[in-house]
């Protein structure tokens, strides 16, 4: 009876009524949205834009390195596209991207509430950091000579070379503030929030990920803030904290900025290995292999992952016994990472696979992982790190672990819930196509720079003896494929939410978590009846 | 839990309290007349962190809030406590 | 059917806007802790000129700005139990207080730091600068620690002046104190941040 009533109830977020008038008020319903579906997407926009952006950047320095010698650009070029290119993929991107935009969207979803604590907070942090991009774009501009000094800033040189520091520090001041309000919201919204019923070991992965990673951002990003403080503070005032001839130790200011900056790699990572611990028992249909356990080694890399930013440090000139303490810290950290990973092929052992296009992103990032991982024992270890520290080999590794695990965890993601965020399923034919020119692109552009940078190349640097020239340019092919690949699966999937097939499946791939219990896409108001949970989160049986 | 959220002190607490954290800084600023060298700075710090542990418990109610409160200050100050720590063996530990 | 997010049976607003305000709470004393790390790390490099420059501070001045403060801090207190107590005349008297000594912070923090440039040492200053490199870390901290506690006053003041004009008008009252028991915190913090300020300065010699 009276089906009008029900569809009235159940009208898509996407297609909600807008409380504005005007021309101009469907913008408006966007940008003045408290729904945390909305600000999902628009931050979801923001980065597929930046993402973009940052590519581009990337694409062209490896075409610089294609060969030897100064090709397209210059040194001074390339150390501020270099720069540019760390601080929006690492702050404007990375950071922000598996937290903001599939945690925004689905957190509340899959806690069975109807929107995060503070939903205000939610809208005010997205322009927080939308105008925290703005300051970092500001930079390029203006009198002085572009910003060249990495995206660690690299004090004291980054002070020292008369270069638009400020809107840069500031701008990552406020995209830190954003990044705070968003932990306060979803810690709250964890403890406060979860539906009836569902105690917290009966909290799906990807949630309990969110909040080990938001508790990083709440008690990491101070430091982060004071660090920039001290840069600010010193360029402005001169108070003689960072300038060695006036006493201050730039060592100090590597301290506080790896306090926060090593967290922050699990800011990116935790998120990742939440959403591949959604995927794989989806797509195996069978419970997380020990859950329990998972649950503790997210908690446990959180906690850890306080302790390790030594790591960073090893030729900075710091004692050899602080070393040795984050070497110990950096082994252990990686006992509850594998641990995960176990898990994961644990889960997978003896279930009925349903191999497709988010299954293919969810083992391949297992890959990527692995090799992130690997090599990132070696950064454990003091007298390797030594060695390989600042060469081709540490990019290779940085790019393993935070464009490799973030990118493919957030393809996997995107392709996983596509047809609940839009109602609309992609085509699958190009998206696998998609993923294996990526997957190709990818572990050609990062594998070879392992080998060069191991042969002793250094980074960060525009150009190269030409005896590693077919290192580099297998690499800077790779580039290629790997943009080709993006532009593939971007386009597909922005071509798809528009035009593609209708998707009303409420639950396409069979998942057991809440998200998939609500009509696709999701209504305005998520559950009209709480849900009451009963049951462990994967129950496949 | 409804009970403790009306819970709070009554005003002759807050005044004890605050007897309590006067005597405290006159106690701190009185240690320093005397040369203990090192142990003048870690009494100090010691007082200052009995005095906040009041602040914190009275004034700012940790003392009837649940639990879960008091393990997350706790935890929040021994995750800060240990990067001090391992900043400061860093810079006990140099060469130079 | 607006967003209506406050459906979950057994939660009320008040505890979940109170639960934000520690988590933020946690976040500020991460901030200061983070200068704090900043301060042992340089006085472990510097002792001796640490030692020298903290002579230059008055004790008497911290001394007075600590009592001020915690005073305050005992007004503020008392001013949030008179609201839930429905006694509103005496939450206005004991914030009045508070305001008037946090005034009295800020303007004796503004001739503190007067008599500390009138003496030389401000940040970027050629006088500063001749007395070597311990002392310009001294004030520099100095400056920068105090500087970012008063701001905090500062936004505080306002925050209790805004809600003094609430309690008057009755928008703040026994049923609805929320907001300023979340601010109270917020003043407490301030002063615990004091409390650590005034031995590191004051005190350690």
């Amino acid at each position: 009876m009276s089906e009008s009533i029900v569809s009235q109830q159940h009208v898509s977020y996407l297609k909600e009524e807008s409380r504005f008038k005007g021309r101009l008020k469907n913008l408006y319903s966007w940008i003045c949205t408290t729904d945390h579906k909305r600000i999902g997407l628009l931050y979801l926009f923001v980065i597929t834009i930046f993402f973009i952006v940052g590519a581009i950047q990337g694409l062209l320095m490896k075409l610089e390195l294609m060969a030897p010698g100064a090709n397209i650009m210059g040194s001074e070029s390339f150390s501020v596209l270099s720069t540019l290119h760390g601080i929006i993929m690492v702050f404007a991107v990375a950071i922000p991207g598996l937290t903001a935009v599939f945690g925004n969207f689905f957190l509340p979803i899959m806690l069975g509430t109807n929107n995060v604590a503070f939903p205000k907070l939610n809208l005010v942090s997205w322009y927080v950091y939308i105008i925290g991009i703005i300051f970092i774009l500001l930079s390029q501009f203006g009198y002085y000579s572009g910003f060249d000094s990495g995206w660690t800033f690299n004090i004291p040189y980054g002070i020292l070379i008369n270069a638009n520091i400020l809107p840069v520090v500031i701008g990552i001041f406020l995209i830190g503030l954003s990044s705070i309000a968003l932990g306060i919201n979803f810690i709250v919204t964890v403890h406060r929030y979860r539906a009836q019923g569902m105690s917290w070991f009966k909290m799906p992965l990807f949630p309990w990920s969110l909040y080990a990673a938001a508790w990083i951002q709440l008690l990491a990003t101070p430091v982060l803030v004071i660090a920039l403080f001290m840069i600010f503070a010193e360029s402005t005032m001169a108070i003689g904290m960072l300038d060695p001839m006036l006493g201050g130790d730039p060592t100090l200011y590597q301290h506080l900025f790896w306090i926060y900056a090593r967290p922050a790699i699990y800011i990116m990572i935790l998120p990742a290995m939440g959403i591949i611990s959604e995927i794989i028992p989806t797509f195996s249909q069978k419970t997380i292999f020990s859950y329990r356990t998972t649950v503790v080694a997210l908690l446990a890399i959180a906690f850890l992952g306080f302790f390790v930013w030594g790591q960073h440090m090893v030729t900075s000139g710091i004692g050899d016994r602080a070393l040795s303490l984050f070497s110990f810290f950096a082994l252990i950290i990686t006992v509850p990472m594998i641990v995960v990973v176990l898990n994961w092929l644990g889960t997978m052992h003896k279930g009925s696979l349903n191999i497709t296009t988010p299954f293919y992103w969810a083992v391949s990032f297992i890959f990527i992982f692995l090799i992130a991982g690997l090599t990132g024992l070696m950064f454990g270890s003091l007298a390797t790190n030594v060695y390989v520290h600042r060469t081709q080999f540490e990019i290779a590794h940085f790019h393993y672990i935070v464009f490799g695990s973030v990118s493919f965890a957030f393809m996997g993601a995107i392709h996983y819930w596509f047809p609940k965020i839009f109602g609309r399923m992609y085509n699958k034919k190009w998206a696998n196509i998609g993923f294996l020119v990526f997957f190709v692109g990818f572990n050609l552009l990062f594998l070879p720079m392992f080998m060069l940078g191991y042969q002793g190349l250094p980074g960060h640097f525009y150009d190269y003896p030409p005896g590693f020239q077919p290192g580099n340019l297998a690499s800077s092919t790779g580039a290629i494929i790997l943009i080709l690949g993006a532009l593939i699966i971007i386009i597909n999937l922005i071509r798809n939410a528009r035009f593609g097939r209708k998707c009303d499946d409420m639950n396409p791939w069979g998942g057991k978590t809440l998200e998939w219990t609500i009509s696709t896409p999701p209504p305005s108001v998520n559950f009209d009846k709480l849900p009451v949970i009963t049951n462990d989160p994967y129950d496949y049986n | 839990m409804s009970k403790n959220k009306t819970h709070s002190s009554g005003y002759c607490t807050y005044l004890w309290a605050l007897v309590a954290l006067l005597v405290l800084t006159a106690l701190s600023v009185f240690i320093t007349r005397f040369e203990l060298g090192p142990c003048n700075t870690a009494a100090s710090l010691l007082i200052a962190g009995a005095e906040a542990l009041i602040v914190l418990a009275y004034f700012m109610n940790l003392k009837f809030e649940s639990r879960f409160y008091k393990i997350m200050t706790t935890l929040v100050i021994v995750i800060f406590l240990f990067m001090l720590f391992i900043t400061f063996f860093d810079y006990m530990n140099r060469v130079y | 059917m607006k967003t209506n997010i406050y459906n979950v049976p057994g939660q009320d607003e008040h505890d979940v806007s109170k639960f934000g305000m520690w988590l933020f709470i946690f976040a500020e004393l991460l901030l200061f802790g983070a200068l704090f790390i900043v301060y042992t790390a340089y006085r472990s490099r510097n002792p001796a000129a640490f030692k020298l420059a903290g002579n230059e501070l008055e004790l008497t001045v911290g001394i007075i700005s600590t009592i001020i403060l915690l005073i305050s801090s005992t007004t503020m207190a008392i001013s949030v139990t008179a609201i839930q107590k429905n006694n509103k005349n005496l939450s206005l008297l004991t914030l009045g207080i508070t305001i008037l000594f946090a005034i009295a912070f800020l303007l004796y923090k503004y001739f503190e730091w007067g008599t500390r440039i009138n003496e030389g040492f401000l940040p970027d200053t050629n006088t500063l600068h001749e007395l070597g490199p311990g002392t310009i870390l001294f004030f520099g901290l100095y400056f920068v620690m105090t500087g970012l506690h008063a701001l905090h006053i500062l936004i505080g003041l306002i925050f209790i002046i805004y809600i003094f004009f609430r309690i008057i008008k009755n928008r703040i009252n026994s049923e609805n104190y929320h907001l300023f028991e979340n601010f109270g915190l917020f003043w407490h913090l301030v002063v615990l941040i004091w409390i650590f300020l005034f031995p590191l300065f004051y005190l350690i010699r």
